[in-house]
């Protein structure tokens, strides 16, 4: 049962989110409202995959990818970047810091599933 | 002498007998071999005339399988013609689905609270990440001047935003006709000071408008508006309005209510001698 974690500080996205992760086949989803909230959730639960927003209040997701980048238990966690930011320098940035998708809002339901039933599937 | 010559007489009978019993063996053999190249000649012959039947068999069976062969055929091309319209319409299905959704979470979420600057977040919200706007403001109407208020912004400061009067501008003219207004280029930006944005969608309780939301530029990834954004657009204009309208009307409540229980809980007060 792939565990998802929603990262994300619009009530709204992460409701849509959850909602779109129902396709995903036994998928349970956990959801934190900024990379702090994300820590804390990562060292109370095995996650399997994790979408994260970048602007977000208290941690960002560029600095909370960086985090699990650098943190043993965590790293292999894989990342997709799901934001507002189009530009070519935001994505360059996320994936140089170890993201594994980079989706853009607002976000078509049927490309986010399958960037997950990829990553998952590649696990 | 007679003996002799009786012998004489027995030994030409029995050669006589010997003799026919050589023709008779020699025609016997001559029949045998007869027979059995008559044998041969119907075995062969029983065995082509087999063949042929076995072949002419085959051939049925070759015919039989080759109808059923271009039969299955058909079948498999009217089957995956069909697949495909299936997979077409289950792509549309998907979309619908998903659309729906969207709709579903922005109309949960809008009248999820009574609370007026909760209302203008989730709008706010809304419009940024299911439209994709970059730069767009709420306006409101002020009753007592008859202007248009902005009264939350994103990409800007509602402090910069000129108030808008009904009738003069998109602003003023959407409000004043209740009627959507879509720029020719999309990709184009607004001008926030002059009060011509791209996008301005009035917010309307039945044939009331109440205030406009105001888009002046979407985010690059946006190109042009899908047919779930003007779906979200209906959406806003009557779910927004009657969000905003009820958490005001709500606050206000409130307001009075707690007014009056300050009252009541003097008039409650035992006087003071």
């Amino acid at each position: 049962m792939p565990v998802i974690l929603v990262v994300e500080d619009s009530p709204t996205m992460r409701q849509l989110i959850s909602f779109a992760m129902k396709r995903i086949p036994d998928s349970k989803v956990i959801e934190a409202s900024d990379g702090v909230d994300a820590l804390k959730k990562l060292s109370s639960e095995k996650i399997d995959l994790i979408l994260a927003d970048i602007n977000m209040p208290v941690m960002n997701g560029l600095k909370l990818i960086s985090l699990i980048r650098e943190d043993n238990a965590y790293k292999s966690i894989p990342v997709i970047m799901i934001t507002t930011e189009g530009a070519q320098e935001d994505r360059n940035r996320a994936m140089a810091l170890g993201a594994n998708a980079y989706l853009t809002k607002p976000i078509q339901t049927q490309e986010l599933i399958k960037a997950v039933t990829d990553i998952i599937a590649a696990k | 002498m007679e003996s002799k010559a009786s012998i004489g007489k027995m030994a030409d009978e029995f050669l006589q007998v010997f003799k026919k019993g050589e023709e008779f063996t020699k025609e016997l053999l001559k029949e045998n071999e007869r027979l059995r190249f008559r044998l041969v000649e119907l075995e062969e012959s029983v065995n082509r005339s087999g063949g042929e039947g076995r072949a002419k068999l085959f051939q049925h069976r070759i015919e039989d399988l080759e109808a059923e062969i271009e039969f299955l055929k058909d079948k498999f091309i009217k089957v995956e013609e069909e697949n495909k319209d299936f997979a077409v319409r289950y792509v549309e299905v998907e979309e619908e689905n998903n659309n729906l959704a969207n709709l579903y979470v922005a109309s949960y979420q809008l009248h999820s609270t009574l609370d007026f600057n909760e209302v203008l977040r989730i709008i706010l919200e809304i419009v940024i990440n299911l439209v994709g706007a970059e730069k767009f403001a709420v306006f409101l109407m002020d009753e007592k001047t008859n202007e248009l208020l902005p009264v939350a912004a994103e990409g800007v400061s509602a402090a910069e935003i000129p108030r808008a009067k009904i009738g003069e501008g998109i602003i003023g003219n959407v409000t004043k006709d209740g009627e959507s207004y879509f720029s020719q280029d999309m990709n184009a930006k607004g001008d926030i000071l002059k009060g011509e944005p791209i996008v301005c969608i009035p917010l309307k309780i039945k044939e009331h408008v109440i205030g406009v939301i105001s888009i002046y530029a979407l985010f690059i990834q946006k190109k042009n508006f899908t047919n779930v954004d003007y779906e979200l657009f209906n959406l806003l204009a009557g779910h927004a309005a009657t969000a905003v309208f009820s958490s005001r009307l709500y606050t206000q409540s409130e307001r009075k209510l707690t007014t009056l229980q300050s009252f009541l809980d003097l008039l409650k007060e035992k006087p003071k001698r």
